[in-house]
């Protein structure tokens, strides 16, 4: 106590406690339009940018939580399907037409809740079997859309999602499509980061490394794993939001198994350990399928990705954040617990 | 022994003796499936049930697509249970022995030469992955995941490169071809001469060699050295290596019978269904809901978890056809609230 009292009263700056290296990128990323063509901006700076938000919702759970989760393209794909039925669409079903206003918190919120549910079902299980209830979870989920046409429009899903039109911006224009991805991001990476220091934050991490002693001395264990899946949930739901105003179309391939896995590859080839990681994830694979037209032939890009994620696993169990740590200590953010 | 025998017999007529309610009830019962089976369905219980016949054929089908399920899911179980890692290529593994199977049977014109090198091909793939992969990363979990998702996804588009997006049908012999004439009657015609209901045979060949299987499978883990091993391996991996046994041979054996009889499960689906991209999404995910609900590592699990998702799939597949995926997860959730650990699974 004693402790945290005396390091309270040397209170740093804003600025200070934000970091240098933060405001560098910072910077970078807020200039980026001025450099990017529109192509880069849209395609490359936003899509990156939204599927570093899903990886970061992963990263939240099996960094923090130490739950390895395969369903985060399910809990995205809530959001983007409420978007579409209860916002506008032009498949002529469902559509209810509701403003975004309505429909973008309560897809969200449906996402939270979603996600809070498949915790609920999966906490009671650990480390492998987690996957493997995540992902059967996933892949029903997927089948499940892919056959109902009352609700989810079957196979051909839903198309026509318009990004709204408020205080006179277009937000489906590159630009400000671009900032909005980055806001959302910034404010997602920012919130990870300040939580992972909570109280909250804390005893999840506790949980992660040793969750009897935290069960012995009464700490309600599956109360802060479920409250992690809602958390993880929002984050996930908003990357929805993004991702159906990005495609202007949500469908079962949307939340199929291969894009289930995608998720999981971004952020282990990202790495696991910091909320940066899944960014950096996000653009090597972003990057990856942009360009692989042009090094494999647009046909053999999962053989190419399934090989970097192989080659990166089997070279650094922490992905590319390990190899910047191997590199050089002080490049990469100190480790969150010591190396076990 | 004799002893034994006659003591279990006592005691069995003993327990008949105090509990003739139980017994008269399990009689009765017997007695009804019986009647059910042979005897002609009043007009209510045909309303109910849309008719025998539907009813009859989805119980049928969904026998015989557990028996599939077990075969894969069994290889699935076999190799985590005594290994501790979840091989998420093992659907890429059925696809593949579909394909060999379906390359080697038209080729040769022999169905069996295919089905055997659906078998073997696979439990050699199965070898080198533990050879070349798992040997590497033994007792870390989530990497051997990783890589084995890697792995599907390269299998996978490899496949797609090899064999394209069409659908393949491999053709079982004319042996296994037609119907038979099953016991179960469906009406009396008005000169008095029963129908009975036709079933193909190929699909009865299946359920039984999926007995056949699952029986020379608990024979094997049960009555042999190598499965004594094996279950040895599932309770003390340490203490196993250090009584002098090459467990590394042991994994190897596992792993090719694991593997091969996800080739075999390949081979034979494919005959009875068929072969295209996307299927070994579909026998992952199969396995998983089926040793999840049975319990990791255990066959008997995997028989059971297969019995109930497969009779699930079918039976949902005629009465509510949207929801009978909705079904079989209503089935896994119900068993993780109840045993989080499956219903054959050990406590940890």
């Amino acid at each position: 106590m004693t402790l945290v009292a005396t390091d309270r009263t040397r209170t740093p700056g804003l600025l200070e406690r934000i970091g240098a290296p933060h405001l560098a990128l910072g910077a970078l990323l807020l200039l980026y339009p001025a450099i990017a063509s529109d192509f880069f901006l849209t395609q490359i700076g936003g899509f990156s940018l939204l599927m570093g938000l899903l990886g970061l919702s992963l990263m939240l759970l099996a960094g923090y939580g130490g739950m390895v989760s395969l369903a985060q393209i399910t809990i995205a794909g809530v959001a983007a399907y409420s978007v579409a039925i209860f916002g506008e669409n032009n498949t002529g079903v469902l559509g209810l037409g509701w403003p975004w206003w309505l429909t973008v918190p309560l897809a969200v919120g449906l996402a939270g809740i979603v996600s809070a549910l498949i915790g609920a079902i999966s906490v009671r299980t650990e480390g492998i079997y987690t996957i493997m209830i995540t992902l059967a979870i996933a892949t029903g989920f997927y089948y499940f859309t892919n056959q109902n046409y009352a609700i989810f429009n079957g196979h051909s899903g839903f198309a026509g999602i318009k990004a709204p039109v408020f205080w006179g911006i277009n937000w489906r224009d590159p630009l400000p499509f671009y900032y909005l991805c980055l806001a959302v991001a910034v404010v997602c990476y920012a919130a990870v980061l300040y939580g992972a220091r909570s109280t909250f934050g804390l005893t999840l991490q506790a949980v992660r490394d040793n969750q009897r002693r935290m069960r012995a001395i009464g700490y309600d264990v599956t109360a802060h794993k479920v409250f992690a899946w809602f958390l993880a949930g929002i984050i996930a739901g908003l990357a929805g939001v993004l991702l159906v105003w990005f495609n202007g179309r949500v469908s079962p391939g949307t939340v199929s198994v291969q894009a289930a896995i995608s998720v999981l590859v971004i952020a282990v080839v990202g790495g696991l350990r910091h909320p940066i990681g899944p960014f950096l994830g996000a653009l090597i694979y972003v990057m990856l399928e942009v360009f692989a037209i042009d090094l494999v032939g647009a046909e053999r890009f999962n053989t190419l990705i399934g090989l970097v994620f192989l080659l990166i696993v089997f070279v650094s169990p922490d992905g590319i954040l390990g190899l910047l740590r191997q590199i050089g200590p002080g490049l990469a953010d100190k480790p969150l617990r010591p190396d076990d | 022994m004799s002893m034994r025998d006659s003591a279990s017999t006592a005691i069995a007529a003993a327990s008949l003796g105090r509990r003739p309610l139980w017994v008269g009830l399990a009689l009765v019962g017997a007695a009804i499936l019986v009647w059910l089976v042979v005897g002609l369905w009043p007009d209510w219980l045909n309303a109910i049930l849309l008719s025998k016949k539907a009813f009859v054929s989805a119980i049928l089908n969904g026998l015989t697509l557990a028996g599939l399920y077990f075969l894969v899911a069994s290889g699935f179980t076999l190799v985590f249970g005594l290994m501790r890692n979840v091989n998420l290529a093992h659907g890429s593994l059925y696809l593949l022995g579909a394909y060999i199977g379906y390359e080697v049977a038209t080729r040769t014109g022999y169905w069996l030469i295919g089905v055997a090198a659906g078998f073997l091909v696979l439990a050699v793939v199965g070898i080198l992955m533990q050879v070349i992969v798992f040997r590497r990363l033994e007792g870390d979990d989530l990497r051997q995941t990783l890589v084995t998702i890697g792995i599907s996804i390269v299998a996978a588009d490899l496949m797609l490169a090899v064999w394209g997006g069409t659908t393949y049908q491999i053709t079982p012999p004319l042996w296994l071809e037609g119907a038979v004439q099953t016991p179960i009657l469906l009406a009396v015609r008005s000169n008095g001469s029963p129908v009975y209901l036709p079933y193909p045979f190929f699909r009865l060949v299946v359920l039984f060699l999926a007995i056949a299987i699952g029986v020379g499978l608990w024979l094997m883990l049960n009555k042999t050295r190598v499965g004594m091993m094996i279950r040895a391996g599932v309770d003390d991996r340490a203490m196993l290596s250090a009584s002098g046994v090459n467990v590394h041979a042991v994994f190897a054996i596992v792993f090719a019978v694991g593997a091969g009889l996800a080739g075999l499960a390949g081979v034979i689906g494919g005959s009875a269904l068929s072969v295209a991209p996307g299927e070994d999404v579909r026998y992952l995910l199969a396995s998983l809901v089926v040793v999840i609900v049975g319990g990791m590592g255990s066959i008997m699990g995997a028989a059971i978890g297969a019995l109930l998702i497969g009779l699930a799939e079918q039976i949902g597949l005629i009465y509510f056809p949207t929801y009978g995926v909705v079904l079989t997860f209503v089935i896994m959730v119900v068993t993780l609230a109840i045993r989080p650990q499956g219903i054959m699974g050990k406590a940890r």
